[in-house]
């Protein structure tokens, strides 16, 4: 494995992590994931890719510490993670998470008046995120009045304010459509760079990976594995229009070509038998 | 445009109101006119205000019971997804039972008098707002619990700040059909086991065919029951309109 600027430290080490769900009544045990060794680089951008089922959720569960491997070890800035989520992590869910009941800009304050921070701290970030974010005009509007892109918008901006060392994102922008994807891509890049912090990112579309990371993981079918980390070398100052790049096509074909197989392996264990 | 929408409202009623009085009679019915002239007589009459304060004590007494219990059963049952799933079928089971019949157990249980109607205005709202109060509970989306654990949040700060919330919307809408509820079954268990309040009144005029008194105290028993249920409707809509 030769990840992205190597002299940057290890931010996220996995060893050996698998994940097997225990037999239930009729049912066999389920073997999910694993086993996963990956290290992640301070300030990396890295991309999952994988058939569905193969356990790319399960893998960011694990990092979260939303979920406790069977076996291996998980390891956040050298501290083990044992099941409770560690200080430093942010998540945003594909699901719209932010709060129906609290207004836009309480729902970027939530976490830090949770941390009992001075208001006027609170105030500062939460209009510098409500600024970056391009939600403030909509400061004092309830979720219910956005669209499905600018509540997932609000869902980062809640993360963002707590400044999270690794920012893990599980298929934010599958419930969006295309134009709004890239356009919420293009923000998660300046985010990525003006925060420097470490990003996992799990997608189903190829091209946002390819666009997105600086290296791209395709896992196999259940149970999921790296089949190959693949380095797109991109620079770091970028943004969508790396799509009209000449390697671009090139590194989207190539990871599509490794997970072809495993799609349609994917399909024949779920989905053809009836 | 909400405040026309009523105003419209009761005009409608109150038109078809005098038409059915036309179409029907003096002797079975009485005009809107007529009635409002009855509860005047009644509301200036220095006995008829005993019995409204006793029907309100014995209300308010039920609703109270019947929001604590019902949102105790609810909330710690809707807790467990197993304990949920069994419990709601019973529930409603038990909800289509007629109340009447246990009528019996309770005069037998507390007697002529107070206690009893409280105790069966108590069981309509009971089932009702525990339903709702289960189901709030259940269904609150998963992914803001996750948010929770993401961000920290001890399980007593958990439930306060997300729990609570996301159930409220769902928990008052049961609120206000428990409070509909527990104001019939208190009026019932007055027109059968009392000596007093608005439900042995209309119970009286009823034996003795006394129809101006049987329109006045359903007028004012519709106002009553009309106003409160537009406050918590409001407080309902304000609720899910975030959602």
């Amino acid at each position: 494995m030769s990840p992205v600027g190597g002299d940057a430290p290890v931010h996220v080490t996995l060893r050996g992590i698998t994940r097997v769900y225990p037999a239930q009544a009729a049912q066999p045990p389920v073997h999910a994931l694993g086993p996963i060794d990956l290290d992640l680089r301070q300030g990396e951008f890295f991309a999952v890719v994988g058939p569905s089922g193969c356990g790319k959720s399960t893998l960011l569960d694990v990092i979260a510490g939303l979920a406790v491997a069977s076996a291996g070890d998980a390891r956040f800035e050298g501290q083990a993670i044992d099941g409770s989520v560690p200080d430093g992590i942010g998540v945003v869910f594909q699901e719209d998470s932010s709060f129906p009941w609290l207004t836009v800009h309480d729902n970027i304050a939530f976490g830090l008046r949770e941390l009992g921070r001075p208001a006027d701290v609170v105030q500062a970030k939460v209009k510098y995120a409500l600024d970056f974010m391009g939600l403030a005009d909509f400061a004092q509007a309830y979720p219910a009045q956005l669209s499905g892109g600018m509540r997932q918008r609000v869902c980062i901006a809640r993360t963002l304010v707590l400044e999270p060392r690794l920012i893990l994102l599980d298929e934010p922008f599958g419930a969006l459509d295309q134009q709004t994807r890239l356009l919420m891509g293009d923000e998660l890049l300046r985010l990525w760079r003006e925060t420097g912090a470490t990003i996992l990112l799990i997608t189903h579309a190829l091209d946002e990976a390819t666009m997105l990371a600086d290296r791209v993981g395709v896992m196999s079918a259940r149970p999921g594995r790296f089949l190959e980390i693949v380095t797109t070398g991109w620079p770091r100052e970028r943004d969508s229009t790396i799509v009209a790049d000449p390697r671009f096509g090139g590194l989207t074909s190539r990871i599509w070509t490794l997970l072809r197989g495993e799609s349609l392996r994917a399909l024949g264990h779920t989905g053809v038998r009836r | 445009m909400k405040a026309r929408d009523t105003l419209i409202l009761v005009a409608v009623v109150l038109v078809a109101w005098q038409l059915l009085y036309w179409a029907v009679g003096s002797i079975a019915f009485r005009s809107p006119a007529e009635t409002v002239r009855s509860a005047a007589v009644l509301l200036a009459d220095p006995r008829f205000m005993p019995h409204v304060r006793e029907s309100m004590l014995a209300f308010a007494e039920a609703f109270a019971i019947a929001v604590l219990i019902g949102l105790s059963i609810g909330v710690t049952l809707g807790a467990s997804r197993l304990a949920s799933e069994v419990a709601e079928p019973i529930l409603v089971a038990l909800y289509s039972i007629p109340k009447v019949t246990l009528y019996p157990v309770i005069l037998l249980v507390f007697g002529i008098g107070m206690p009893a109607k409280v105790a069966f205005g108590a069981i309509h709202g009971i089932v009702p707002i525990s339903i709702f109060a289960l189901n709030a509970i259940r269904n609150i989306n998963p992914v803001y619990l996750r948010t929770g654990q993401v961000l920290r949040l001890s399980p007593w700060a958990a439930a306060r700040k997300i729990l609570i919330p996301a159930a409220l919307p769902e928990i008052v809408t049961g609120i206000r059909a428990g409070f509909c509820l527990t104001l019939i079954g208190t009026l019932l268990g007055e027109m059968f086991g009392a000596q007093r309040g608005l439900g042995h009144l209309l119970m009286q005029a009823m034996t003795r065919h006394n129809m101006d008194s049987i329109m006045a105290l359903t007028l004012l028993l519709v106002v009553f029951a009309a106003t409160v249920n537009g406050l918590l409707l409001a407080l309902d809509h304000r609720l899910h309109r975030r959602v």
